[in-house]
C-alpha cells in the first residue's frame, strides 16, 4: 500500500495526508451536516441579530429633548442614564431584587436536593410539587399570590379570624409580594439543575470521604461543595438574570411606583408611556450590560474552582 | 517503616444479615478475624460479598447480629469512627483534590498537626512509588495508579482493618498481577488485616490466607485457599474454584469414601465428598487438570479411562486447555500437555481422587451447627 502511494506521489513532503480533500475537510467536521444549522442561523439573524443591533443603533438617536436637557450628542441618552436618578436608581432597585432572590434559590435549592437525591416514599410527589410552579405563568402566580396573599386574602383572612394578627400584613404590592412571586418561578428551575448537578456526583466519593473519617460537614465542605460548586455558580447566573428582568409580577404584585421600579419597568415606560424608543432601548442595553457585569464576576469566580469530572475515577 | 496497623485482637461478625425490602442480601454471616489476617470474601455477583464489606465499613446499617471488636461493639458506631480503610472499585478518588490532598483527607479531617500530615503523606506516597506524581490530579493519572493512591489514603490512617472492594476488576490483565503482588507485598510488610472482596477465586486464592465463599447471601465455605482449592464443601464451591466440569451421575456403589458413579456413558471411580447412599443422583466435579490426554495408548484398561472426541483446541502456554465430546454428547474440558487435532479421538485418565462427588442440592451440605463448629475449632486453633 505504501509503496503504491509513495510511487504515485513522489512529490507530497512526508506527512501529508493522502485522502480526498473532501475527507480531510469532514475530519475538521465540515461536512454537508453543517447546512443543518442554516434554518438557527436564519433563525438567530432574522429574529436577534438584526433587533438587538437595531435597537443599538436607536440609543444613538436620542430625542431632541433629551439632548438639551443632559447634553452629550449621539450619547445623550446614556448621559440621561446615569445622570437622571429617577432612572439609575432602578439599577439598585432591580439589584436589590435579583441578587438576594438568586442567592435564596440556589441555597435552598441545596438542601432540598440533597434531601430528594435518596430514595424515599412520596418522592416523585414532592419532586412534582416542586417543579409544579414552572407550569404556572407570572401571571397566573401573581394572580394566586394576589387572591391568597392580599390584605382580603385567605391568610390575612385566617390570621386575622384567629386573632393572630390585628391588621393584615402587607404581603403584596410591595417588595415582598415581587420577592415571593420570583422565588415561586425561579426556584424550580434551580432545584431541577442543582439536582442535575449533584446526581453528576459519584455517592461512593461520600462514602470514601466517611470511610476516612469525615463527618457529613467535612463531608460537605470538602467533597460535595467544591464539586458542586460550578454548578451552583451556573444556576447562580441563570436565576439571577431570570430575576433581573422581571416585569409582569413587579408590576403586578409590586411597587411599580416605588420599591419594585425595576428596569424593565422603566423601559416600558420610555417607551410606550413617553414614546422615547431610543431612551426605551438605551435602558435595555444597559439592563444587558448590568446582567452581563454580574455573570462575568460569577464566571471569574467560577474560573478558579475545579470544574472536571465529578464521577469516583477522578 | 513506620506506617503501621493500629493494634487489636479479633475482629467477629455474628449473625451478620443484612436484608433490602424483604430479601436477604446477606444471612448468618459468622466469621472471626485475627489482627494481621487477609481474608478474601469470594463468590459471584450479586451473592452478599460487597454487601458484607458494606455493612463493615458502616456504610450499611445492619439488619441482623453484630459486628465485636474485641469483644467491643463497632456495629453501632457510624463510618467515620470505625477506624477502617476502605479501598473501593472505582477508586472514588477525589477528583478536585491532588494525589497529595487525596491522601492527606483523612489525616486532615481527624486534625492532625500539619508537620505530620506532611510526614506521614510523602511516606504513603513513597510507600506505593508515587513521588512524582504526588501534585497530579487523579483524572491525570492512569487506573493503576490512581489504585495505588486509594490505596495509599486508606494505609496512611494506619486503620485498624483496610476493606478491599475489587480493587483490581477495573485494571487490565497485566496490571492486575503486579497490583496484585504489590497488595501482597504491603500486606507483608505492614501487617494489615485485610478483608478482600472478590468474584476471581485465582485472586483470592493468591492472596488470601482465608477465603469465606458465599452463595445468595450464605456462607458456603470457609478455609484456606488449599483446603477450599483441594477440598471444596459443595459442588457450587468447587465450580467457583476452577472444578469446571459439573456431571450429573448416578452414585451406584459407596464403600467408605470411594464411590462408583455411572451416567452419560461412563462408569467411574470417585471419591465422595459429602455423604450420600447408593441410588442418589450426585454431582461430580472434576478440574481440567485431573482429566488428562494420554497419547501413550498402552494405559487404555485400567480405571477410569475413557475416549472422547476433540472440539476445540486453546493454547496456554506450556499446556493445552481442550474441550472434548465424549460418546453420547457430553461436553468435558480437560488438559493435555501436546496439542490434540480437533476431531481426534483422544484418550482420557481422571484420578479417583480428584473426582468430588456432592450432592445435587446445595442446602443440604453443612448444617449451620456444623458451620459454627468448624468456626470455633477454627477461633480456638
Amino acid at each position: 500500500m505504501t509503496a503504491i502511494t509513495e510511487t504515485h506521489r513522489p512529490n507530497l513532503p512526508k506527512g501529508t495526508s493522502t485522502a480526498s480533500r473532501a475527507h480531510r475537510l469532514a475530519e475538521r467536521g465540515v461536512d454537508t451536516k453543517l447546512l443543518m444549522l442554516l434554518p438557527a442561523i436564519v433563525f438567530a439573524l432574522v429574529l436577534f441579530v438584526y433587533p438587538f443591533s437595531y435597537g443599538i443603533g436607536l440609543t444613538f438617536q436620542p430625542l431632541p429633548e433629551i439632548q438639551d436637557k443632559f447634553g452629550g450628542g449621539i450619547f445623550a441618552n446614556y448621559v440621561a442614564f446615569f445622570k437622571d436618578p429617577f432612572i439609575f436608581d432602578s439599577v439598585w432597585i432591580t439589584m436589590r431584587l435579583a441578587l438576594p432572590v438568586a442567592l435564596f434559590n440556589v441555597i435552598v435549592s441545596i438542601p432540598i436536593a440533597f434531601k430528594l437525591r435518596h430514595k424515599f416514599r412520596g418522592k416523585r410527589f414532592m419532586s412534582t410539587l416542586l417543579v409544579l410552579p414552572i407550569t404556572l405563568g407570572t401571571v397566573l402566580t401573581a394572580q394566586g399570590l394576589l387572591i391568597f396573599a392580599g390584605r382580603q386574602g385567605w391568610l390575612n383572612r385566617f390570621l386575622m379570624e384567629t386573632g393572630i394578627i390585628s391588621s393584615p400584613l402587607p404581603l403584596v404590592n410591595n417588595y415582598l409580594g415581587v420577592v415571593f412571586s420570583l422565588v415561586i418561578s425561579g426556584f424550580p428551575f434551580a432545584y431541577l439543575l442543582i439536582s442535575s448537578y449533584l446526581s453528576g456526583i459519584d455517592p461512593s466519593l461520600e462514602a470514601a470521604a466517611k470511610t476516612l473519617g469525615a463527618n457529613w460537614k467535612q463531608r460537605f465542605t470538602k467533597v460535595t461543595l467544591p464539586l458542586l460548586a460550578p454548578g451552583l455558580a451556573t444556576t447562580f447566573i441563570l436565576t439571577f438574570v431570570l430575576a433581573f428582568s422581571v416585569f409582569p409580577s413587579a408590576r403586578l404584585v409590586g411597587d411599580p411606583l416605588g420599591g419594585t421600579r425595576v428596569m424593565a419597568l422603566m423601559a416600558y415606560r420610555s417607551f410606550a408611556e413617553q414614546i422615547n424608543y431610543s431612551m426605551a432601548s438605551t435602558i435595555a442595553i444597559m439592563m444587558g450590560v448590568v446582567e452581563l457585569i454580574v455573570i462575568a464576576i460569577v464566571l471569574l469566580g467560577r474560573s478558579f474552582l475545579y470544574k472536571g469530572s465529578t464521577g469516583g475515577k477522578g | 517503616m513506620s506506617l503501621t496497623a493500629s493494634a487489636f485482637d479479633t475482629l467477629e461478625l455474628k449473625d451478620v444479615g443484612r436484608s433490602f425490602g424483604g430479601r436477604e442480601a446477606l444471612a448468618d454471616l459468622n466469621l472471626t478475624i485475627r489482627a494481621g489476617e487477609f481474608i478474601a470474601l469470594l463468590g459471584p455477583s450479586g451473592c452478599g460479598k460487597s454487601t458484607a464489606l458494606n455493612c463493615l465499613a458502616g456504610l450499611l446499617p445492619l439488619t441482623h447480629g453484630e459486628i465485636l471488636i474485641d469483644g467491643k461493639r463497632i456495629d453501632v458506631l457510624p463510618s467515620e469512627k470505625r477506624d477502617f480503610g476502605m479501598v473501593f472499585q472505582n477508586y472514588a478518588l477525589f477528583p478536585h483534590l491532588s494525589v497529595a490532598k487525596n491522601v492527606a483527607f483523612g489525616l486532615e479531617v481527624r486534625g492532625v498537626a500539619k508537620a505530620e500530615i506532611k510526614r506521614r503523606v510523602s511516606e504513603a506516597i513513597a510507600l506505593v512509588k508515587l513521588e512524582e506524581h504526588a501534585k497530579k490530579l487523579p483524572g491525570q493519572l492512569s487506573g493503576g495508579q490512581q489504585q495505588r493512591v486509594a490505596i495509599a489514603r486508606a494505609v496512611v490512617l494506619e486503620p485498624r482493618i483496610v476493606l478491599m472492594d475489587e480493587p483490581l476488576s477495573n485494571l487490565d490483565a497485566k496490571l492486575r498481577l503486579d497490583m496484585r503482588t504489590e497488595i501482597r507485598r504491603l500486606h507483608q510488610s505492614l501487617g494489615l488485616t485485610t478483608v478482600y472482596v472478590t468474584h476471581d477465586q485465582e485472586e483470592a486464592l493468591s492472596l488470601a490466607d482465608r477465603l469465606v465463599v458465599l452463595r445468595e447471601g450464605r456462607v458456603q465455605q470457609i478455609g484456606t485457599p488449599t483446603e477450599l482449592h483441594n477440598n471444596p464443601a459443595n459442588w457450587h464451591v468447587a465450580d467457583f474454584m476452577g472444578y469446571r466440569n459439573l456431571l450429573d451421575m448416578e452414585l451406584t456403589e459407596v464403600s467408605g469414601s470411594e464411590a462408583r458413579v455411572s451416567g452419560h456413558g461412563l462408569s467411574l471411580a470417585a471419591t465422595l465428598a459429602q455423604p450420600a447412599k447408593p441410588g442418589d443422583t450426585v454431582r461430580m466435579a472434576m478440574r481440567p487438570h485431573d482429566l488428562n490426554v494420554v497419547n501413550d495408548h498402552t494405559v487404555t484398561t485400567g480405571r477410569n479411562v475413557f475416549t472422547a472426541t476433540v472440539g476445540v483446541v486453546e493454547y496456554q502456554g506450556r499446556e493445552f486447555a481442550v474441550e472434548v465430546t465424549t460418546s453420547t454428547g457430553q461436553r468435558l474440558f480437560v488438559h493435555a500437555e501436546t496439542a490434540p487435532r480437533v476431531g481426534e479421538e483422544v484418550t482420557l485418565v481422571l484420578d479417583p481422587a480428584r473426582a468430588l462427588v456432592y450432592q445435587q442440592n446445595l442446602d443440604a451440605g453443612v448444617s449451620e451447627e456444623e458451620r459454627e463448629h468448624q468456626e470455633l475449632a477454627e477461633v480456638g486453633s
